[in-house]
């Protein structure tokens, strides 16, 4: 995609004009028989589509009280239709929260509504026709269940769950997206996104745990399903192999080795993301869970740890107790589970941690909420704690922090525009355009306080930005790891502080 | 005969607001959320729940942390609504007590906020695009019938008077199965019409936010989720061949 098609904003949060249509033809790519057969789900549309796609749609509204509620609440008062990164980036009006709600709202009422069945043009119903599902596809794979729409809705409305509902819907027809399903299948056969098989595992660990000696000559390990450990950490996979997450897992690494603790990684449960969420399918997000328990039973820990990661926090902290637990067989003096970032704050307010904020000094920074973090969960014992610890430790690491302007963070904070299973080539322009509303924030801050970097908490958020801040005049390293500024700034026990021993940012 | 068809539709447009109401309001208690999903950050206990409900019911927290002029039109509109519907207790009740004699010029007044609220909100359908957009004949026809409603209100009160006394009467005598003579002014019926039109549809359309609103699970939940395990029935079920 040409660099001109990003749209030129002045403000993070400017209403475009509508562009009618502007994203109609965007489709990520299908699921093919494997994938969905693997996840439990017909292989291709099954003849008789429209039917079961009604029964679901109705099971749903059985099972799922925000899903029905949701359906019958909406009065269109337009709170939401400026809410959305992809409407502002878009300008296309069906990705206006509301809109998008509309295309299945629409044909709820046709069917399940006494107005919808007898008065349809008056309540604005519609049949449910392959163009209808074609336009299910298209638009609800431009969402990425953020909840930013959620939080400014008068009823609490979430599009994330309509979202997942109509992925969920779909599914149940044959028809699922490449992306998500063939992730789940694999974690379902290997333990992770990526199907990083445990021999090459293990092997990424050991050649990390040599560039720390390297780097600090002092022997940090990694170790990886180890029995007895005390703590389990389960961290998205892309902190084994990707940058900048890969520094970040570093991180984590030397606060456990300076807290004396000790920890193992699994195997068996080597991924912390959980795409389950993305399709609405509780069925397969629980067995995903389960593996972590699974794991925490068989190596015998006492507490459960999560690495940075947005949406598999959403899981953990949400959902985990409900889907894997209860957790009677943990350490019931630690909250389960908990955050990375919980941790690394105890052990800085402890004084655990010793930390020269100098070593991070090369860097101005800002902090990007990542939205399952801020509207789906929590850390600490506080409301409002996952926006309030985050920056503790940046701050404590950090001489330099300035934040994004005030309506794009903490709860009102704008998606990265590759999370909710979008995160894939064949979305590109997508994510190109639904990250300007966050790009054009983060120039503000720039021209403003002179930003250099943006630091992340979540897996997605640091892959899609690293992919998409290029386009916007940053580097691809612009965006960092919040464990990797505090991996910079950590003096391990015994480490030589001698200039040598320290290069700027982790390699 | 006038009476007759006013008093059959009255008891009919009651029978369906309450029937209507009480199903759906089962329909939603009875549908379990199988997850937590408040939307955060969110009240960590029960008494905070309550105090955000409160605020949103009251205060439109966050509507107006959304949009300051759907906030303004909306807000207006509703609570002057909340004034006039206690101003015409008078109607129903044998002996006035000194509260609601005390709240009869409030409630008189707010039928111009009422409508200057609805007029706002029918103007964004209109000028804002996006709101254009998003609208339904439904949502105009709903708009017209409350703005129906409170003009014949307004009209009554301030240029054509009907026979008070005697519509209290008809009101009481509803209550007590009874048909009175119901004054045929044509003010009147346009505006007892529009009611029970309203009470009829209530149940089958979007004015089924205010009931919603309660079930709400992104606004309803307590953030608790590691304290406390949150398990719908049907999800429970699932549990049986665990840690086998």
């Amino acid at each position: 995609m040409a660099d001109g098609d990003i749209p030129k904003m002045d403000h993070p949060l400017d209403i475009p004009c509508l562009k009618h249509g502007a994203m109609e033809g965007l489709k990520p790519f299908q699921a093919a028989p494997e994938h969905q057969e693997k996840l439990g789900f017909p292989g291709e549309l099954v003849p008789d589509w429209k039917e079961r796609a009604l029964e679901k749609m109705a099971e749903l509204a059985e099972k799922n009280r925000a899903f029905q509620v949701y359906l019958d609440t909406c009065v269109k008062c337009g709170a939401c239709t400026d809410k959305c990164h992809y409407f502002l980036g878009t300008g296309d009006p069906k990705n206006m929260p509301v809109a998008r709600q509309d295309l299945l709202r629409s044909v709820y009422r046709r069917y399940f509504t006494f107005a919808g069945k007898y008065f349809p043009q008056l309540v604005g119903a519609r049949d449910l026709t392959e163009e209808v599902l074609a336009e299910w596809y298209s638009y609800y794979h431009q969402c990425s269940e953020c909840r930013r729409c959620s939080v400014f809705c008068p009823y609490g409305i979430d599009t994330a769950e309509i979202t997942m509902a109509a992925r969920e819907i779909m599914d149940s027809i044959g028809v699922g997206q490449k992306y998500s399903n063939e992730i789940i299948g694999k974690v379902k056969d290997i333990g992770n996104n990526l199907g990083l098989n445990p021999k090459a595992l293990r092997a990424t660990l050991e050649d990390l745990e040599e560039d720390l000696e390297d780097d600090t000559g002092i022997s940090v390990r990694l170790p990886l399903d180890e029995q007895g450990a005390d703590i389990l950490l389960v961290t998205p996979s892309a902190d084994f192999f990707a940058e900048p997450h890969i520094d970040g897992l570093l991180g984590y690494a030397k606060v456990f080795h300076e807290a004396g603790v000790s920890w193992t990684l699994s195997s068996y449960a080597s991924e912390a993301a959980n795409f389950g969420l993305f399709i609405g399918s509780y069925e397969n997000m629980r067995e995903i869970a389960l593996r972590i328990r699974k794991a925490a039973q068989d190596l015998g820990v006492k507490r459960i740890i999560f690495g940075e990661c947005g949406h598999a926090w959403r899981v953990a902290y949400s959902y985990l107790n409900t889907l894997a637990g209860p957790w009677d067989f943990l350490d019931p003096d630690y909250p389960v589970p908990q955050h990375i970032l919980e941790f690394t704050w105890a052990e800085i307010q402890k004084g655990t941690l010793t930390l020269d904020k100098s070593r991070n000094d090369h860097i101005r920074l800002t902090y990007h909420d990542s939205c399952n973090v801020a509207r789906a969960s929590r850390m600490g014992d506080e409301p409002g704690g996952q926006f309030e610890i985050p920056r503790n430790v940046i701050r404590a690491v950090c001489n330099h922090y300035f934040d994004m302007p005030d309506e794009t963070i903490r709860e009102a904070t704008l998606c990265c525009g590759g999370g909710g299973g979008l995160l894939t080539d064949d979305l590109m322009e997508l994510r190109q355009k639904g990250a300007s509303p966050r790009m054009t924030a983060l120039q503000q801050t720039t021209e403003d306080h002179g930003v250099t970097h943006m630091a992340a908490i979540c897996a997605i958020c640091k892959t899609q930005f690293s992919k998409v801040m290029p386009a916007f005049g940053y580097e691809m390293d612009s965006v960092v790891s919040v464990h990797q500024l505090v991996s910079n700034a950590i003096i391990l026990t015994g480490q030589d502080t001698g200039k040598d021993a320290f290069e700027e940012g982790t390699e | 005969m006038l009476s007759v068809i006013y008093a059959l539709l009255f008891w009919a447009a009651t029978a369906v607001l309450v029937a209507g109401l009480a199903a759906r309001i089962r329909k939603y208690a009875r549908t379990p959320a199988p997850l937590k999903i408040p939307t955060t950050p969110a009240p960590t206990t029960q008494g905070g729940v309550v105090l955000r409900m409160l605020r949103e019911v009251v205060l439109f927290e966050s509507l107006f942390k959304s949009n300051k002029w759907i906030w303004l039109f909306g807000w207006t509109f509703h609570m002057a609504m909340w004034l006039v519907l206690l101003r015409h207790l008078r109607y129903f009740v044998v002996d006035i007590p000194w509260w609601l004699a005390f709240v009869q010029p409030f409630g008189t007044y707010a039928g111009f906020a009422m409508l200057a609220g609805l007029a706002g909100l029918w103007a964004r359908r209109f000028l804002v695009e996006r709101i254009r957009y998003i609208s339904s004949p439904s949502d105009h026809l709903m708009l017209a019938l409350l703005v129906m409603i409170v003009g014949s209100g307004l009209m009554m009160r301030f240029v054509a008077h009907t026979d008070i006394v005697a519509v209290k009467v008809f009101m009481l005598g509803l209550m007590r199965l009874r048909i009175e003579t119901l004054p045929s002014d044509p003010v009147l019926l346009v505006h007892l019409g529009g009611v029970a039109a309203l009470m009829i549809v209530f149940p089958v359309s979007k004015l089924l936010h205010a009931p919603g609103l309660f079930f709400s699970p992104s606004r309803n939940q307590v953030d608790n989720p590691r304290e406390q395990r949150h398990l719908a029935p049907w999800a429970a079920k699932l549990e049986g061949a665990r840690d086998g």
